[in-house]
């Protein structure tokens, strides 16, 4: 049980950490800017990591340090409060998840199917009594385990395919990648074919320079559609780019090739 | 799939023929009509007496005075047309590039000397179906010497469903014949209703096809009762009579995905499969692009707008493909283009391809299935 409060305090300090993280990186870093409730200015607030998710903890002044069990129930409640927010299904299936991931931190056992790691006493003897040994064969775990579960995966395919679907309805459109001639980038590149990501970075004669994917995106949004160039770090460019190079999945890269 | 029955050594024929074909060369620049063709067999037979050969395989025969349909090759007079495509117009103050690469297809073809019989547009001469472009097309085309021969594409069909189209252009598919040849112009763009039940804007149907890789819209076809016109349309002609056909789409299947492709290309290639010389000229395809399938000879024709990549797959082997566009060079990979029939009625498919050699695929490249005349290969194929 001790451990189990230890991990929760951690994830505690994590959403408080990242809470300032976002306050400190509103000017460098990209994403989403979390604004916090303002509170009344006297009682601490403290926001979980959807940045939408407020509690006030009476009693508390902004600044003071909470108690471990002061921690414990502002993040518990959070939770509760954000729990309630979600899908039944989406929540069930986030505490099952952080239930295994609490299972898997260092020194806990692994949960079933992950390996096989000794469980019973009697196995534990065993595996001690061939180490000490060195003879016969050491039992292994079939696979090493890894922190990243089903929702860790299910989350980076949502966002990357959030962006690639963004990217596919900015190269159809004329008007979103403020083209003054009606002309997409679809209409000579369906499915972004003969764009060749994999081909760059090469030397342009034209451009007098090595070129990269977005240089040429950019010369087509500024000749052939007769617009305004983005910014390389422009979200569309972002976008464009991720919507090209997953339309070349497999591809070998071949850098230089013209 | 033409008679040729010599039995001598292929490199006799070859001689032989090259000198018949100088000689009527010689004899047409100066002769014509019914005199023409006296003095030129006269002369051919005289050419093969001298040079100890009986004229067979190449006997000139006069179609319009035969008794009866002619046995071997259909015997049709050389001439040529030229054709336009894939125009895609805006109205001129959105778009005023594909307005002047328009316009200097046009120009191409006014200079060609001599001129060509007939000019084939051939389809998307708008870009979204609206009536500025569609006239506008209309007005720049009325400054073509030759007479013109309007094909219907996708682009031009599908916001009010060819209503404009027909009032100024007629009728999307009909026949005619010129020289011995039955052309045919086919409406190969049908597609399957998906507008009705999701409840689209005509603006958003013309759209939705108007994106080539929009997997929303339907495939291509000619519909069964394209297939019931053409059918009847060829009940009359006989089986010797060469064909060419006209059609947007490919009449055969390339790529699926961007509508390379007739739904009912099989059921349409059945009916043609009875005739000794069958070509199709299509658009749609904005590339040089080439096949064969039995008697039938396809064509693909240039966009002055923009070209297209070759598709990810499906290309058919006899295709030599055009090199990679230059996207620095702004008009790389366009063009215009004539057609040269052949006696025989198939064609030598001249692709003028804007700031580059022009590409010629002959109807020898086709007949001897690739081995012969071979256009030269591209050091630039698509990725």
């Amino acid at each position: 049980m001790r451990k189990r409060e230890q991990v929760k305090a951690g994830l505690l300090v994590v959403f408080m950490a990242s809470g300032l993280f976002f306050y400190r990186g509103a000017e460098a870093q990209d994403g989403p800017k979390h604004r916090p409730a303002p509170g009344d200015g006297k009682s601490m607030v403290v926001q979980l990591c959807d940045g939408e998710t407020n509690l006030t903890v009476p009693g508390v002044r902004p600044g003071e340090r909470l108690s471990p069990e002061q921690a414990q129930a502002v993040s518990d409640k959070l939770m509760e409060l954000w729990m309630a927010k979600q899908d039944p299904k989406v929540a069930e299936a986030w505490r099952r998840e952080a239930s295994a991931y609490q299972q898997r931190q260092p020194g806990a056992p692994s949960p079933a199917g992950q390996g096989a790691k000794p469980e019973t006493a009697a196995q534990e003897k065993k595996e001690g009594q061939q180490q000490s040994t060195s003879r016969g064969p050491v039992i292994q775990p079939k696979e090493q385990v890894i922190d990243f579960t089903a929702r860790d995966y299910l989350i980076w395919d949502r966002e990357l395919s959030r962006e690639i679907a963004y990217g596919d309805k900015i190269f159809h459109d004329d008007k979103l990648i403020g083209s003054t001639n009606g002309v997409a980038c679809a209409m000579c590149h369906p499915n972004a074919a003969n764009t060749h990501p994999e081909t760059y970075p090469k030397f342009q004669v034209q451009l007098r320079k090595v070129a990269l994917l977005r240089d040429m995106i950019n010369w087509c949004i500024e000749n052939p559609s007769r617009g305004k160039r983005l910014d390389p770090d422009d979200p569309k460019m972002r976008a464009l780019e991720a919507y090209i190079m997953a339309q070349r999945k497999g591809v070998p890269m071949e850098y230089g090739k013209h | 799939m033409i008679p040729l029955k010599w039995t001598r050594r292929r490199e006799q024929y070859l001689s032989e023929r090259k000198q018949w074909f100088d000689e009527l060369m010689k004899a047409g620049r100066s002769l014509s009509g019914r005199r023409k063709f006296l003095k030129m067999a006269a002369m051919a037979a005289g050419a093969a007496a001298g040079a100890g050969f009986v004229p067979h395989s190449f006997t000139l025969v006069d179609v319009a005075n035969a008794a009866g349909p002619a046995e071997g090759p259909a015997a049709a007079p050389p001439f040529t047309f030229a054709y336009i495509s894939d125009s895609h117009l805006y109205e001129k103050t959105l778009n005023e590039r594909f307005v002047r690469q328009l316009q200097r297809a046009i120009d191409d073809v006014n200079a060609l000397d001599p001129q060509p019989d007939f000019v084939l547009y051939g389809g998307d001469l708008a870009q979204l179906g609206q009536p500025g472009e569609l006239k506008l097309g209309q007005q720049m085309l009325k400054q073509l010497k030759a007479p013109v021969r309007m094909m219907v594409g996708e682009h031009d069909w599908f916001l009010d469903m060819g209503d404009l189209w027909k009032e100024l252009f007629g009728a999307p598919y009909y026949s005619f014949d010129h020289k011995g040849v039955h052309f045919v112009t086919l409406m190969s763009v049908n597609e399957k209703d998906f507008w009705t039940e999701k409840k689209l804007t005509p603006m958003q149907r013309m759209q939705i096809v108007a994106g080539l890789d929009d997997g929303r819209q339907s495939r291509f076809e000619v519909g069964e009762e394209g297939r019931e016109w053409l059918k009847r349309d060829l009940a009359k002609v006989p089986r010797t009579t060469p064909l060419i056909i006209f059609s947007h789409s490919p009449l055969y299947k390339y790529y699926r995905d961007w509508n390379f492709w007739t739904e009912d290309a099989e059921e349409v290639q059945a009916i043609l499969r009875p005739y000794n010389s069958v070509t199709v000229i299509h658009g749609h395809t904005h590339q040089v692009l080439t096949n064969r399938i039995g008697n039938i000879h396809f064509h693909g024709m240039l966009s002055t707008a923009w070209p297209w990549p070759y598709a990810p797959s499906g290309l058919p082997r006899l295709t030599v493909q055009m090199n990679r566009p230059d996207p620095f060079n702004q008009t790389d990979g366009m063009g215009d283009g004539l057609v040269r029939v052949k006696r025989t009625g198939y064609v030598d498919k001249e692709y003028h391809l804007w700031n580059r050699n022009p590409m010629i695929v002959t109807e020898e490249y086709l007949a001897s299935n690739g081995v012969e005349s071979v256009p030269p290969k591209t050091l630039l194929p698509a990725y």
